[in-house]
C-alpha cells in the first residue's frame, strides 16, 4: 500500500500554541508565511492554566527596576540561569507588559486605571531586601487571558492553524540543515509533512511524568524527546519544579498569588513554619526551598491530618469580598477539589510537580544551540521557545518568569525567524523525511502485544514521584532508571487495541506515553551525574551546591543505541551590559 | 466498592455504520469523585477504543464540554455524587457533528467565534505606557472575558441547532467582550457584522446557554446588551 503524504510549505512553522507559540505565531504572521501546528485546539493549550501573574518591573505602586528583577532571577535560579538571557527578559519585561495591554489583555487595575501588580515569590526590592509588587494579573486567570488575547491576535494577522495535529518527527538533513515537521492529523489519521525555511519549537513541559502534579493531560515532553531524537540536546533536565501548594491527593496548582495576597502556610502545630525558614521574605521564599520545608514539616511528624501527610495554606483572614475579587478561580478549584471554602477554611496542600526548568539550550535570543566539549553554536533557522526552552531559569523559575518568558522570547523568536526566511532558501528536504516518525507511528498503530497505556504509565508516574522528586539520593534515583528501562522493554510487547483511524486517542497516548519514558529516563540519568544540591535537585547525600564542580549545564543527548549521555556546557556568566552576579549562597 | 453504570454514546466511523450506546461500571474511588476521573477508568482500565477530549482536568481549558443526562457540562468539573444518578447517559455536544465517539466536530464554532473580529480594534494612536481603564471600567469586562470556549452554550441553543449560519451565544458573548472594553474603537465594524438575522436578532432568549455555561456567564445578558448598543 502506498502511503499517501500531503505537502506544506511555509517560511515559518511554529510547532506548539501555547503562549510562547502565539506570540512568535502573531509576530511572525505579520512578516512571513507562518503555520501553528498544535495537538490541541490553541486555547486548550496548557497556557491557560496559568493562574497568577506575569512579572514586570514596571513599578505601578511602588519603586521597582529591571535590574532588582534580575538579581531575583538569577539568584532565584541558583546561579545557573545564563545571565545575558536574564537581563535581556527583565529589561525587555516592562514593553512587553504594555505590548500586551495594548493588544487588549484585560488586567486588573490600580485606583489610577494602571496595571495592577501584586507580591510572588522570590520577587524583591533592592536586592533582596523585601518582597515587591510586580507580578501583573488578571484575577487568577493571568494564562487564560493571555493565551486567548494572544489567539486573537495571531488570528487577526492571518496565522494558519493547525489545531489537532501530532507532530512525530522534527526532520533535519544529511547537512545538519532543520526542514520541517512530520505530523498525524489526529481528526482524520492523514499524514502532512510540514516544509519550512524558519522552525520555532514551542511545546510546553513534561512535567505529566510524576503522579502528583499541576500538569495538563498533554504535558508530556513530546518536544524534547522529538529534538534529542533529531540530535539535539536537552539541557539541564534533572531540574523540575516542584510548586509547593497542589491540592492534597489531586495535585492541582494553588497560586503562589494566595501567599502574594496574604496567605500562609501552617502546620500541624498550627505554626507559620516558614518564618523560621526564611525570616526576611517568610511564605514569599522562592519554590524550591518552600517546598523543601514542607517536605521537612512532614518528615518531622508535624504535618496535618489522619497520616500528617500535608500541610495547611490559609487565606480566609483577607476577607471573602478580597477573595472573590482576587482569586475566584482558586476558590472554585478548592471547593471542587478539597471541598473546602477558603473564605472560612485553611486549604490542604503539598508539593506538586509543576514546571521543567531546563529545556532545549537557547542563546539569550531563543536561538538553539547544539555542540560539545563547551563549544556550542547556534543552529540556523531553529528557535525554542516558552517551557521547552532553557536559558533564564536555570535550577529553579521564579513564579511569574514564565509568563514573561513565552512574551519576551516568543517576540524575539518570532521576529528573528521571519527574518531569518526572508533571507534564506528552504533547505532541502531529505528522502527519508518523515520515515522515522512514520516507522514509530507504525510501530504503534498495529502494536499487538500483551501491555497496554496504563500498565506503564501508573508505574512510572509513582516511581518518579517516589524516587526523584523534592528529595532524591544515588539509591532512589537508581531505582527510578531501573523502574524506566524496564518499562522501555515492556514498550516492546505494547497493544494498541483502537484500530480506528480516526480520533485514535489509544494511538495518541501510546506515542505520548513513548516519549515520556524518554523524557523520564533522560532526567534520572542527568541527575544521578550531578552529585551536588542546587534549586529543584536537591540530594540528601549531597545537600550542598558545588560551584567548583557544577556550575554548569548538564547537556543530554540520545545515542543511536538508545543510551543517555551527559555532556557539560559553561553558564554564561556575563551578562549583555551589566556586571555579574557572582555565585552568593542563597538566604531570603 | 460502590459502583454506577456509564452509559456512553459510542461511533467510529471507520466501521459503526451507526451510533451506538455501551455500558460500563464504574467504581467509585473516592468521595466526589469527578466525571472526568470516571471516563479515564473506562479508557485505561477497561475499554481502550473510548475517545474524548480532555487537557487541563481544572476547568479553564474548555476541552471537556458533553451532554450529560441531557445537560451540557464540563466533565471535569463535575462530580459524579451531584448527577443523582446510579445511571448516566453521556452523549456528545448537541448540534455539532460527530467526529468519534465523544468528539465532535468544532470547525464551525472556532469559524464563528472569529467572524466576530474579537480582538481590540483601535483608530487613534496607542501611548507609550498602558491605556489608562478605571477599575469601574475594567469591571465591564468581568463576566465576558473568563469565557473558556468550550462550547456547552451554543450547543444547547435550538437557534444554533436549527439555523446553521446562526453565530451562537458563545461567540455573541465574545463580540461584548471587546465591545464593552473602553480601550476598543471597533464598534462601527462589528455591529453591522452582529446586526443580521442569523446575528442578535436570532436569538429568543430562552436562557438555555446560561444554564449551561459551566463558568456561570451570561451569553443572553450580553445579547441583550449588544441590541441595546444597536438601538441605540
Ligand atoms: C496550574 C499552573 C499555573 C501556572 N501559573 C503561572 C503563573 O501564574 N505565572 C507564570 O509565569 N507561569 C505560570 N505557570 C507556568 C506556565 O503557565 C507554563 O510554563 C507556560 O504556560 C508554558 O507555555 P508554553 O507556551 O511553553 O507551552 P504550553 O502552553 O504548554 O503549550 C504547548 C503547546 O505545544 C503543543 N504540542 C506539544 N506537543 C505537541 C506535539 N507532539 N504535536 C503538536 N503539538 C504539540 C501543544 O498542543 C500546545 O499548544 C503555571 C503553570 C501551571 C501548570
Ligand atoms: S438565549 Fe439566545 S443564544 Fe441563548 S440559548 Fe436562547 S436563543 Fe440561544
Ligand atoms: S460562554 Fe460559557 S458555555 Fe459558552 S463557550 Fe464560554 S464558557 Fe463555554
Ligand atoms: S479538561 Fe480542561 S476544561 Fe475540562
Amino acid at each position: 500500500m502506498s502511503i499517501k503524504i500531503e505537502q506544506h510549505v511555509y517560511d515559518v512553522l511554529i510547532l506548539g500554541a501555547g503562549g510562547a507559540g502565539l506570540n512568535a505565531a502573531q509576530v511572525a504572521s505579520q512578516y512571513a508565511k507562518t503555520a501553528v501546528i498544535s495537538e490541541v485546539y490553541p486555547t486548550r493549550s496548557h497556557t491557560i492554566s496559568a493562574q497568577g501573574g506575569i512579572s514586570a518591573a514596571l513599578g505601578n505602586y511602588e519603586e521597582d527596576h529591571w535590574h532588582w528583577h534580575m538579581y531575583d532571577t538569577v539568584k532565584g535560579g541558583d546561579y545557573l540561569g545564563d545571565q545575558d538571557a536574564c537581563e535581556y527578559i527583565t529589561k525587555n519585561a516592562p514593553q512587553m507588559i504594555i505590548e500586551l495591554e495594548h493588544i487588549g489583555m484585560p488586567f486588573n487595575r490600580t485606583p489610577q486605571g494602571k496595571i495592577a501588580q501584586r507580591p510572588f515569590g522570590g520577587h524583591t526590592s533592592n536586592y533582596g531586601k523585601q518582597p515587591v509588587k510586580r507580578a501583573c494579573y488578571v484575577a487568577d486567570r493571568t494564562g487564560h487571558a493571555l493565551l486567548q488575547t494572544l489567539f486573537e491576535k495571531s488570528v487577526s494577522q492571518g496565522t494558519q492553524f493547525f489545531s489537532e495535529f501530532y507532530a512525530l518527527e522534527i526532520v533535519v538533513n544529511p547537512d545538519g540543515e532543520v526542514c520541517g515537521v512530520f505530523c498525524l492529523d489526529i481528526k482524520n489519521g492523514s499524514l502532512h509533512l510540514f516544509h519550512t525555511k524558519s522552525l520555532v519549537l514551542a511545546t510546553g513541559g513534561n512535567c505529566r511524568i510524576f503522579a502528583t502534579t499541576s500538569n495538563a493531560h498533554i504535558n508530556t515532553g513530546d518536544g524534547v524527546a522529538m529534538a534529542m531524537r533529531a540530535g539535539f540536546s536537552w539541557s539541564d533536565p534533572e531540574f523540575f519544579q516542584f510548586h509547593p501548594t497542589g491540592i492534597y491527593g489531586h495535585g492541582n496548582l494553588i497560586t503562589e498569588a494566595v501567599r502574594g495576597e496574604g496567605g500562609y502556610l501552617i502546620n500541624g502545630e498550627g505554626t507559620r513554619f516558614m518564618e523560621t525558614y526564611a525570616p526576611t521574605i517568610k511564605d514569599l521564599a522562592p519554590r524550591d526551598i518552600v517546598s523543601r520545608c514542607i517536605g521537612k514539616e512532614i518528615v518531622e511528624g508535624r504535618g496535618v491530618g489522619p497520616n500528617k501527610d500535608y500541610v495547611l495554606l490559609r487565606i480566609d483572614h483577607i476577607g471573602a469580598d478580597e477573595i472573590m475579587e482576587k482569586l475566584p478561580g482558586i476558590h472554585e478549584l478548592a471547593l471542587i477539589f478539597s471541598g473546602v471554602d477558603c473564605t472560612k477554611e485553611p486549604i490542604p496542600v503539598v508539593p506538586t510537580a509543576h514546571y521543567q526548568n531546563g529545556g532545549i539550550p537557547t542563546n539569550y535570543c531563543g536561538d538553539v544551540i547544539k555542540g560539545s566539549n563547551g563549544k556550542y553554536d547556534v543552529v540556523p533557522g531553529l528557535y525554542a521557545v516558552g517551557e521547552c526552552a532553557a536559558s533564564v531559569h536555570g535550577a529553579n523559575r521564579l513564579g511569574t518568569n514564565s509568563l514573561l518568558d513565552l512574551v519576551v522570547f516568543g517576540r524575539t523568536a518570532g521576529e528573528r525567524a521571519a527574518k531569518y526566511a526572508q533571507t534564506s532558501a528552504l533547505a532541502k528536504l531529505p528522502d527519508e523525511a518523515g520515515k522515522a516518525g512514520l516507522e514509530k507511528l507504525n510501530r504503534y498503530a498495529n502494536a499487538n502485544g500483551n501491555v497496554r497505556f496504563n500498565d506503564i504509565y501508573q508505574k512510572l508516574i509513582d516511581t518518579m514521584q517516589l524516587n526523584m522528586s523534592v528529595f532524591r539520593t544515588e539509591e532512589l534515583m537508581k531505582k527510578a532508571l531501573t523502574d524506566v528501562e524496564r518499562f522501555e522493554e515492556m514498550l516492546k510487547d505494547y497493544k494498541v487495541d483502537d484500530r480506528s483511524t480516526v480520533y485514535n486517542l489509544d494511538l495518541i497516548e501510546a506515542l505520548e506515553l513513548d516519549n515520556m519514558i524518554l523524557v523520564a529516563k533522560t532526567a534520572t540519568v542527568a541527575a544521578l551525574a550531578r552529585k551536588e544540591s542546587r534549586g529543584g535537585h536537591f540530594r540528601d547525600d549531597y545537600p550542598d551546591r558545588d560551584d567548583k564542580e557544577y556550575l554548569k549545564h548538564s547537556e543530554a543527548s540520545l545515542a543511536p543505541d538508545g543510551s543517555i549521555s551527559v555532556d557539560y556546557r559553561p553558564v554564561r556568566l556575563k551578562p549583555l551590559t551589566v556586571d555579574t552576579f557572582p555565585p552568593k549562597a542563597r538566604v531570603y | 466498592m460502590e459502583t454506577v453504570e456509564l452509559k456512553i454514546f459510542r461511533y467510529d466511523p471507520d466501521k459503526d455504520e451507526k451510533p451506538y450506546f455501551k455500558s460500563y461500571e464504574v467504581e467509585i474511588r473516592r468521595p466526589g469523585m469527578l466525571l472526568l476521573a470516571a471516563l479515564n477508568q473506562i479508557k485505561w482500565e477497561i475499554d481502550p477504543t473510548l475517545s474524548f477530549r480532555r487537557s487541563c482536568r481544572e476547568g479553564v481549558c474548555g476541552s471537556d464540554g458533553l451532554n450529560v443526562n441531557g445537560v451540557n457540562l464540563l466533565s471535569c468539573l463535575t462530580k459524579i455524587s451531584c448527577l443523582n444518578s446510579k445511571r448516566i447517559v453521556i452523549q456528545p455536544l448537541p448540534g455539532m457533528p460527530v467526529i468519534k465517539d465523544l468528539v465532535v466536530d468544532l470547525e464551525d464554532f472556532f469559524a464563528k467565534f472569529i467572524t466576530v473580529k474579537p480582538y481590540l480594534i483601535r483608530r487613534s494612536s496607542t501611548p507609550d505606557k498602558e491605556f489608562i481603564q478605571t477599575p469601574e471600567q475594567r469591571k465591564h469586562l468581568d463576566g465576558l472575558y473568563e469565557c473558556i470556549l468550550c462550547g456547552c452554550c451554543s450547543s444547547s441553543c435550538p437557534s444554533y441547532w436549527y439555523d446553521k449560519q446562526y453565530l451562537g451565544p458563545n461567540a455573541l458573548l465574545r463580540a461584548y467582550r471587546y465591545l464593552a472594553d473602553s480601550r476598543d474603537e471597533g464598534a462601527l465594524e462589528r455591529l453591522p457584522i452582529l446586526n443580521d438575522r442569523h446575528g442578535v436578532w436570532r436569538c429568543h432568549t430562552i436562557y438555555n446557554c446560561v444554564k449551561a455555561c459551566p463558568k456561570e456567564l451570561n451569553p443572553t445578558k450580553a445579547i441583550v446588551g449588544i441590541r441595546k448598543m444597536l438601538l441605540n
